[in-house]
């Protein structure tokens, strides 16, 4: 018998139908609801790959059964932006050219977003060590830290004007 | 006489298989080359659009397909742009060409009237209304290239040279479908394979219960020989399985690598294929002073930040495969003879993945997919595999061993270099020196291949930049190449090239040290090359390198220099760092002429990447062999973290005049050597043995 869950992911009420109530939620926003953004690189909450925040904290969800997210708040990478309307930290990583191969930006931002939100004016160290959480193997580490810069201090501008 | 056509462009002369337009105002451009990371494709875009006087906007690259783009090979050794790039350029010269002539028949006047703005043709300065989508329907670009198209001059080139942005970031950042990963075929299942462990190991038992138990979901096993697979339409229950099938599936005749060889001085005892290249041995070698020193590096992973993966369906006696790996022309070659199938039967497209550096699991991946299709006619499978396997099964970059001998004149400057080097190969791509994995699981495996290397026509593999650029009377490298190595091996970026230039490079620093000189001075005295002493002269520059800085402080400087595959890309490196029980790099500097520039930003990325995993492989990066490989996910092998990652200052000195040139690995090898030469700075003692782990610097401070 599936059993149903209901959470919300970027804002809308979503439910899934799952036999297997250990469904990590990562298998469910990709392949479920075809969310691709929020990425597999572990398995293992290893890599930050697949990180996402649940009410608001960043947490890596390739090993987080969807039991454990019910009646909760998801924000993928595609809730914080797109094309149209980039969020901040998006736009200062297009500006940045703050990647090589990419894989990893998905997780990343999910982690300045919400390092952001809890320092809006955090050190290159700060940020650093919010980011270890993250492992980027291309070596775009110091293109990500000066997009996380450049972001916070657009933000707080925003914020005070 | 026009000049001899560039190599690509000579094995793919037709200009349909590099330029098309498509529609009105688009134009696709064709290439063998791949994205995996570096840029490469929006670079190809900058080109294309400045040879064919076209906005950068109306141009799509379109790369790696066996359909349409051209054969070029592997997307490897930094060879795309100086090589992929020029025939590029060429191809767009000569349809630009084709296209003028046209537009003078039409127009009824001489081509010199003619001039091409954003893709319209313009007559002494005024549009005509014709431009190349009004004139394709009468142009044939069936035609072979004749490399007759005058390419534009240095100084009209437009967008080369601007950093611009990427094509694909976006996409990326926004979080769309951009990976091979996240494709979606309909009807697609998922699929593990349960791994054979190593060559000619047998299954024993497969407990099939214990397995489905574990999927909490319907799975279905497919096999053949000693490939082994799980499918299934829930992906959650297939990586279950494939997860439990490691432990209820038993092998017979499984040969597990041991911690004895995963030493590299292991090498120095095992069966050789003896190469010799360059200057006969010196008879004087006893008159000399002689200076000697050994150096070794452990096997590396590529450590991709996603496991391999690969797609494919068999249907009406065709099969398509999608992948993310370095040749699709290659791999299209070695699956025809694994599944013994005509080439021409088999289509494999190319998707990105995430940065691959080299050889890793990603060939495989998609042979897994097409081994299964096969098996499943009709059925899109989708092979992803686990960060384990990824680990344990990508080929790895060999351990090697370098022994440095120079005999040295009364200034203590060498005369005579010897570089010895034991190392297995580099080179086991499928096709060009080794076989897919999955193909040797299945009945009637193919065999091992003979040993053999990357040829020094395309820059060797151990032997990679393992003669000094430096003026030095007689060089020569003693190869010893080891024809049994416990795990695969294969390329990783540089190949030989960072070993090599590890050893060099500090064996330079300690003659340097030996002569009483400074190291910076030492290494202008004995270079006469003007693009080699200006790199180094401009690190030097930007590091404020000040001669004498005492040593042994705990805190130190070093530097390093090489020119990739000794005709490639210059570049040269100054890093700061401090050390205690563990090195903390504090800075780099990198002064880089990779000739003329495509895109400045493009390029630096490029380098600070190299310099970053170079720095991590340094520091931290060893596969480890215990019972088979025992390093397989990233506590057990860990790579450099944001808050360890140094800030690093790059300049590039833009030789306009001189090819372009990839710069994808000419750090590696610099910036290695630069972190050696600074420790030992730092500690006022030498440590010669890759990474420079806390065991390692405790026993070099014991030694002094
Ligand atoms: S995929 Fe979740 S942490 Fe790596
Ligand atoms: S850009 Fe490739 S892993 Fe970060």
């Amino acid at each position: 018998m599936p059993k149903k869950f209901d959470f919300s992911v970027n804002g809308k009420a979503v439910s899934v139908s799952l036999d297997n109530e250990e469904t990590p939620l990562l298998n469910v926003l990709r392949n479920e609801l075809g969310l691709m953004g929020t990425r597999f690189g572990c398995g293992l909450e290893q890599c930050g790959c697949c990180m996402v925040l649940v009410d608001g904290a960043p947490e890596k969800c390739c090993t987080k059964p969807v039991w454990n997210v019910a009646g909760k708040q998801i924000i993928t990478v595609e809730g914080l932006g797109n094309a149209a309307r980039p969020h901040p930290l998006q736009q200062a990583f297009i500006d940045e050219q703050a990647a090589q191969c990419g894989f990893c930006l998905a997780g990343i931002l999910i982690s300045a977003k919400a390092l952001l939100d809890k320092n809006p004016e955090p050190s290159r160290a700060e940020i650093a060590q919010a980011l270890d959480a993250n492992i980027c193997r291309c070596g775009s580490h110091n293109r990500i830290i000066r997009a996380v810069e450049k972001a916070a201090a657009i933000m707080r501008a925003g914020a005070s004007g | 006489m026009n000049a001899p056509l560039p190599g690509p462009l000579n094995d793919n002369p037709n200009l349909n298989r590099w330029v098309a337009f498509p529609s009105p105002g688009k134009v696709t451009v064709l290439t063998g080359r791949v994205e995996l990371g570096q840029g490469v494709l929006t670079a190809m875009a900058q080109i294309a659009a400045d040879e064919l006087d076209i906005a950068i906007e109306r141009v799509t690259v379109r790369s790696g397909d066996t359909e349409k783009a051209p054969n070029e090979g592997y997307t490897a050794g930094s060879q795309s742009i100086q090589f992929g790039g020029i025939a590029i350029r060429q191809a767009c010269a000569d349809v630009r060409t084709l296209f003028l002539e046209q537009a003078a028949k039409v127009l009824g006047c001489k081509v010199d009237d003619l001039s091409i703005r954003d893709g319209r043709i313009h007559r002494n300065g005024t549009s005509t209304g014709q431009d190349y989508w009004t004139l394709s329907g009468a142009v044939d670009l069936t035609v072979k290239a004749t490399g007759g198209g005058a390419r534009k001059r240095v100084a009209d080139l437009k967008s080369v040279g601007t950093s611009n942005a990427r094509f694909d970031l976006p996409g990326k950042i926004f979080g769309e479908s951009a990976f091979i990963h996240d494709m979606q075929i309909d009807g697609m299942v998922h699929a593990r394979v349960v791994r054979q462990p190593n060559r000619g190991a047998t299954i024993g038992a497969i407990d099939e219960n214990a397995i489905r138990r574990a999927a909490k979901g319907p799975i279905e096993f497919v096999r053949n020989g000693n490939f082994l697979a799980i499918l299934g339409a829930d992906e959650t229950a297939v990586e279950a399985a494939g997860v439990a099938a490691v432990n209820h599936v038993t092998w017979r005749n499984i040969e597990a690598p041991t911690p004895t060889q995963q030493e590299a001085n292991w090498l120095l005892q095992r069966p050789v294929v003896e190469r010799v290249f360059g200057a006969p041995d010196a008879g004087n070698a006893q008159s000399k002073e002689r200076y000697e020193a050994t150096y070794t590096r452990g096997y590396l992973a590529h450590a991709s930040i996603s496991p391999s993966c690969g797609l494919a369906i068999y249907r009406d006696s065709k099969l398509t495969v999608w992948t993310h790996c370095q040749g699709v022309y290659p791999l299209r070659a070695a699956l025809a003879k694994t599944l013994k199938l005509e080439p021409s039967s088999i289509v494999v497209h190319h998707v990105q993945g995430s940065g691959c550096y080299g050889h890793n699991g990603a060939d495989d991946a998609a042979a897994d997919a097409a081994i299964i299709a096969m098996q499943k006619p009709g059925q899109a499978i989708r092979v992803r595999w686990r960060r384990e396997e990824e680990f344990i099964y990508e080929p790895k970059t060999p351990a090697m061993v370098v022994k440095v001998r120079a005999l040295l004149d009364d200034a203590g400057k060498p005369v005579d270099w010897t570089q010895e080097i034991w190392s297995p190969t580099h080179n086991q791509r499928p096709g060009a020196g080794g076989n897919l994995l999955g193909a040797i699981a299945l009945p009637d495996p193919p065999p091992e291949p003979p040993p053999n290397d990357v040829p020094e026509a395309n820059g060797g593999g151990a032997t990679r930049n393992a003669e000094p650029l430096y003026d030095i009377p007689a060089k020569r490298i003693l190869h010893h190449l080891v024809t049994e190595a416990p795990v695969r091996t294969s390329a990783l970026r540089g190949l030989g090239a960072m070993p090599n230039v590890f050893a060099l490079e500090c064996c330079i620093d300690e003659l340097a040290e030996r002569a009483g000189q400074d190291p910076v001075q030492y290494r202008l005295s004995i270079t006469g090359d003007v693009r080699a002493r200006a790199v180094i002269e401009k690190v030097a520059a930007m590091a404020k390198w000040q001669a004498g800085a005492p040593g042994g402080t705990g805190t130190g400087r070093g530097i390093a220099f090489a020119r990739y595959k000794n005709r490639a890309a210059y570049s040269s490196v100054v890093v700061e760092l401090s050390v205690d029980e563990e090195i903390r790099l504090h800075r780099v500097w990198c002064a880089t002429d990779a000739g003329l520039v495509i895109n400045p930003d493009g390029v630096i990325n490029q380098l600070e990447g190299g310099i970053i995993q170079s720095a991590s492989w340094v520091l931290k990066e060893q596969v480890r062999f215990d019972n088979g490989v025992a390093s397989f996910d990233w506590e057990t092998y860990p790579v450099l973290k944001f808050s360890e990652v140094p800030e690093i200052e790059i300049e590039l000195i833009n030789t306009k005049d001189e090819v372009p040139l990839g710069v994808g690995e000419v750090t590696a090898g610099p910036t290695a050597a630069a972190i050696g030469n600074a420790v030992s700075h730092a500690l006022g003692a030498r440590i010669r043995d890759l990474p420079l782990t806390r065991e390692r610097i405790m026993a070099a401070l014991l030694k002094e």
